[in-house]
C-alpha cells in the first residue's frame, strides 16, 4: 500500500479540494516528502524528494506533518482484517503485509482469482493497493513495489532480474558501490559470484539476494500464534443476530471436536475470533484446566465468557466471518467413562474450576501451595486453580496436637502499626494496645517466637511474635519488630494476623 | 375448586418448597446447640454468621469445614475483604482443623461477582461447601439473592455459609442466623486453650434459638461446651429480641 498514510487522512478527511496532498515526514533537520497521492505524483512530485523543492515545483500543496504511530495503528487494523484469508499474516512495515497463502489460494479459486480478490477488497476501502505473489517474502516484497505479478513456484531469479538494483533496498553506501560496479540490475548483481560480492557488501547482503532470487527460504514471523487447529465459517449475508451467532459457534463448536477427537487431541487454549463486515476484528479467548473437546462444554465456557464481556460483542453491521481456534492442543488420554467416584468427582471440580476462571479471571480463582520458608507472609503461595490440581503437598502442623491455632487464619495485607502499652516484663508482650482506634486489653499472651528475616532474601529485623488474648477473647498476633535491647526505649510492635 | 381452596393449595406447597430436603445433620459437638438445631447442622442449606467482632470469622470457618468433610471447600470473597480483613491463610486454616489441599479461594471484583460465583459453585454437588464472606450491606444482597442460593444449596445439597461482617440482620432465606463473638477461653488462669465463641442462634426457621459458648477442638474438628461465665439462655425465649420482627 504505497499511499498508505495519504490514503488515511483522506479516508479521514476527504480529499482536499485543490491543492494536492502531500504528508511530511523529518530526516534529520530536513523535511521531505514522506507520502504522497497519485495526484501529487502525477505532477512530478516523488517520495523521498526534500519538501522546499516539492513546493517550488507545485502551488498550492496541503502538506501534513506524518503520524507514523496512526499509520503503524492502520496497518494493525488491516493485518487483523486480512486475517479471514489466512491465520498467518505479518507485517511489513511501514507499509506492507505479508500473507501466507500455501494451502489458501484454491479456497479463493487459484492464486490469480485470490489477489484480484484481496486487492479488490482492500481498493474498495480507499486504499492504493499493489500485490504480487512469490515464493518468498521478500521476492513477493520486491515484486509488489516494483512489478506487480504472480511467479510460480521457482521463478522468482527470472522475474526479479530485470528490477533496478533499488529493488534490493539496501543502504546508500552499497547501493553506490554497486553503481560504481556498473550493475544496474539486480540480475545482473546475481550473475557475480557470490563468494565476491560477500567479500565486498557482507554476507547478511548476499543471503538477502538469495532469498530475494527464491534461492533461500525465509520463514515468516506470523503477528499472532499459529492455531494448533481450528474451524470457521463464511457468511454470504453478515450474521447480526445472537441466536444466529450462537447456531454458528455451536457448529464450529462441534466441527472443531471432531477434528480434535481425531487428532485424539483436546484444546486447553481456545479463541473465538469474529470478524465484522466492517474490518472490525473480536476476539475473545478461554483457558481451560484439561485437554477440551466436548462441544457442550466449549460452548457453556463461550457464552460465560460472552455474558461476562464488560463492553458486550457488538456485532455493527454483522459478522461475516466466525472463526474457532485451538491455539494450545493437548494430547488427550482416550476418554474412559471412569466408574470410580472419586475420578469423576475430581473431573467435575475441575469443570467447575474452568466455569469460575472464565468468568472472574483466570488469577482470581486460587490454590495454594507451601513454601520452603518461615517468614509468616511467604509461607505459602497463592496459584491459579487451572494450573494445579489438588496436590500431595505436604502442609506441615505448627501446633502441637490438642494445642489451639499457632498461625492466624487470617493475615494483614502489611503488618500494621499498633500503639502498645508498656509490656510487664522488659522483653514481654504489651499489657494493652491501640488498633484501629480500639484499645485491646491482653489478658494473655504466648510467647516470643522468635523469627528471624532471611537476610538473603530480605533484610529486616528479627521478630518477637506473640499469641495475645484480649480481655474480650480476640485472639490476635503480633510482633515487635527487633530485638528488646535495654537502651531501645520505645521499639515497634505490628498486628499481623486474626486468629479464630 | 373455589378461591380459598387455591390459594390454601398454594400456601401448602409454597410452605413445602420452602423448607429445605431433609438431609441427616451434621453433629456439631455441642448438645445443647445439636438439641435446638435437631440434631446438628442441616446441609445444603443456607447459614449466616453475623460477626460481632473478629471471631466470627473463625467461628463461620469452623461450620465450614464441619459442612465440606472430605470435599473441597470453597472460599468467595469480594476484593475489599482482603484489605479491610486481611487476606485468608492456608497455614491458618490447617490449624484449625481445615485442610490447605482442598481449599479454593474465589477473589471476586465486588459482592454480586461474589454472589454469583456462589450460585455457580452450589450448582456442583461434588462440591464440599460455599464460605461467602461479604461485608457491609451491598444492594445486590436483598433477599431474591439469599433465596436463590438457598434455593441452588437445596439442589445440590452443597452448604453455603454466610459469613456478614460489619452488617445488620436484615430479612432472609437463611435458615439460621447466628450471631457471633469472642468469649474469653479461661477466666480465671493464665493457661491457653482453645477458641471460644459466644454464640447466640438468633434465629431458626426450623425450631428454637438459644445462646451457647462454643469451644472449637481443631484435633476432632468439633465443637465443645465451655464452662464459661456466660450463662445459657433458655431455648424458648429469643436471645435478640428485635430479631422477632425478621421474616
Amino acid at each position: 500500500m504505497p499511499r498508505l498514510p495519504t490514503d488515511r487522512l483522506i479516508r479521514r478527511n476527504g480529499a482536499p479540494s485543490k491543492a494536492p496532498l502531500v504528508v511530511s515526514g523529518k530526516s534529520g533537520n530536513a523535511l521531505h516528502v514522506h507520502a504522497l497521492e497519485a495526484r501529487a505524483a502525477r505532477l512530478g512530485l516523488y517520495k523521498g524528494q526534500p519538501l522546499a523543492n516539492a513546493r517550488a515545483m507545485v502551488q498550492p500543496l496541503a502538506i501534513v506533518p506524518a503520524d507514523e504511530k496512526a499509520d503503524a495503528a492502520l496497518l494493525e487494523a488491516i493485518a487483523d482484517w486480512c486475517d479471514r484469508f489466512t491465520p498467518l499474516v505479518s507485517l511489513d512495515a511501514p507499509d506492507g503485509l505479508f500473507l501466507d497463502i500455501t494451502g489458501a489460494a484454491h479456497l479463493f479459486g487459484g492464486e490469480a482469482a485470490m489477489l484480484a480478490h484481496v486487492t479488490g477488497l482492500i481498493a474498495k476501502q480507499g486504499f492504493a493497493v499493489r500485490g504480487a505473489i512469490a515464493g518468498t517474502s521478500l521476492a513477493a516484497h520486491a515484486l509488489a513495489r516494483f512489478a506487480p505479478a504472480i511467479v510460480p513456484a521457482g521463478g522468482e531469479a527470472a522475474a526479479i532480474a530485470p528490477l533496478p538494483i533499488t529493488a534490493l533496498e539496501c543502504d546508500d553506501k552499497t547501493l553506490r558501490a554497486l553503481r560504481h560496479a556498473g550493475l544496474k540490475t539486480v540480475g545482473m548483481v546475481a550473475e557475480r559470484l557470490h563468494s565476491e560480492l560477500s567479500e565486498r557488501l557482507g554476507k547478511s547482503f548476499v543471503t538477502r539476494l538469495r532469498v530475494m532470487l527464491g534461492a533461500e527460504e525465509q520463514p515468516l514471523t506470523p503477528r499472532r500464534a499459529l492455531p494448533d487447529l481450528m474451524a470457521e465459517r463464511h457468511f454470504a449475508e453478515p450474521v447480526v443476530t445472537q441466536d444466529a451467532i450462537a447456531a454458528a459457534l455451536l457448529g464450529l463448536a462441534q466441527a472443531l471436536s471432531e477434528i480434535l477427537e481425531r487428532e485424539g487431541r483436546g484444546a486447553r487454549l481456545l479463541e473465538a475470533v469474529f470478524f465484522r463486515a466492517d474490518g472490525k476484528v473480536e476476539r475473545i479467548a478461554i483457558k481451560t484446566g484439561e485437554p477440551l473437546r466436548d462441544p457442550k462444554i466449549i460452548m457453556r465456557l463461550l457464552n460465560q465468557k460472552l455474558d461476562a464481556l464488560a463492553d458486550p460483542l457488538d456485532p455493527g453491521f454483522g459478522f461475516d466471518l466466525v472463526r474457532l481456534e485451538a491455539l494450545l492442543a493437548e494430547e488427550t488420554r482416550p476418554a474412559t467413562i471412569s466408574f470410580d467416584h472419586d475420578e469423576n468427582a475430581r473431573r467435575q471440580i475441575g469443570f467447575l474450576v474452568d466455569r469460575l476462571s472464565v468468568r472472574f479471571g483466570y488469577t482470581r480463582v486460587q490454590r495454594f501451595v507451601p513454601q520452603d520458608t518461615h517468614i509468616p507472609e511467604a509461607a505459602s503461595a497463592a496459584v491459579p486453580a487451572q494450573d494445579r490440581d489438588f496436590g500431595p503437598e505436604t502442609w506441615t502442623l505448627k501446633r502441637c496436637p490438642d494445642d489451639p491455632p499457632r498461625r492466624p487464619l487470617r493475615l494483614l495485607q502489611k503488618p500494621e502499626n499498633i500503639e502498645a502499652g508498656f509490656p510487664l516484663a522488659p522483653d514481654g508482650p504489651p499489657k494493652f494496645f491501640r488498633w484501629r482506634q480500639c484499645q485491646h486489653d491482653v489478658a494473655r499472651a504466648e510467647g516470643p517466637e522468635r523469627v528471624a528475616m532471611e537476610w538473603w532474601r530480605n533484610p529486616g529485623l528479627t521478630r518477637d511474635y506473640f499469641r495475645v488474648e484480649t480481655k474480650a477473647g480476640q485472639r490476635f498476633w503480633i510482633y515487635r519488630d527487633g530485638l528488646h535491647v535495654q537502651d531501645q526505649l520505645a521499639p515497634r510492635w505490628y498486628l499481623q494476623g486474626v486468629f479464630a | 375448586m373455589n378461591n380459598m381452596e387455591k390459594i390454601q393449595e398454594l400456601r401448602h406447597f409454597l410452605a413445602r418448597y420452602d423448607l429445605p430436603q431433609d438431609r441427616p445433620p451434621l453433629t456439631l459437638g455441642h448438645p445443647q446447640a445439636d438439641a435446638v438445631l435437631g440434631g446438628g447442622l442441616r446441609p445444603g442449606v443456607l447459614h449466616e454468621v453475623f460477626a460481632g467482632n473478629w471471631s466470627a470469622g473463625g467461628f463461620a470457618v469452623a461450620l465450614a469445614i464441619l459442612a465440606a468433610g472430605t470435599k473441597p471447600l470453597f472460599w468467595v470473597r469480594p476484593d475489599y475483604e482482603a484489605m479491610e480483613y486481611g487476606a485468608v491463610s492456608p497455614n491458618g486454616l490447617l490449624e484449625l482443623g481445615g485442610d490447605p489441599r482442598r481449599l479454593i479461594v474465589v477473589r471476586t471484583r465486588n459482592a454480586a461477582d461474589a454472589l454469583s460465583a456462589s450460585a455457580d459453585i452450589l450448582g456442583c454437588p461434588h462440591a464440599g461447601a460455599v464460605l461467602l464472606e461479604i461485608g457491609g450491606m451491598p444492594k445486590c444482597l436483598n433477599l431474591v439473592a439469599g433465596r436463590r442460593l438457598a434455593f441452588a444449596a437445596n439442589e445440590s445439597g452443597v452448604t453455603v455459609v454466610m459469613l456478614r461482617e460489619g452488617a445488620q440482620a436484615e430479612p432472609s432465606a437463611a435458615l439460621t442466623r447466628w450471631q457471633v463473638s469472642s468469649a474469653p477461653s479461661r477466666a480465671d488462669d493464665d493457661d491457653w486453650g482453645n477458641p471460644v465463641f459466644d454464640a447466640a442462634l438468633v434465629r431458626h426457621r426450623a425450631g428454637g434459638l438459644g445462646h451457647f459458648l462454643m469451644q472449637w477442638n481443631p484435633e476432632h474438628a468439633v465443637f465443645t461446651t465451655h464452662p464459661g461465665a456466660v450463662v445459657a439462655a433458655p431455648a424458648h425465649r429469643p436471645a435478640y429480641p428485635q430479631e422477632r420482627r425478621a421474616v
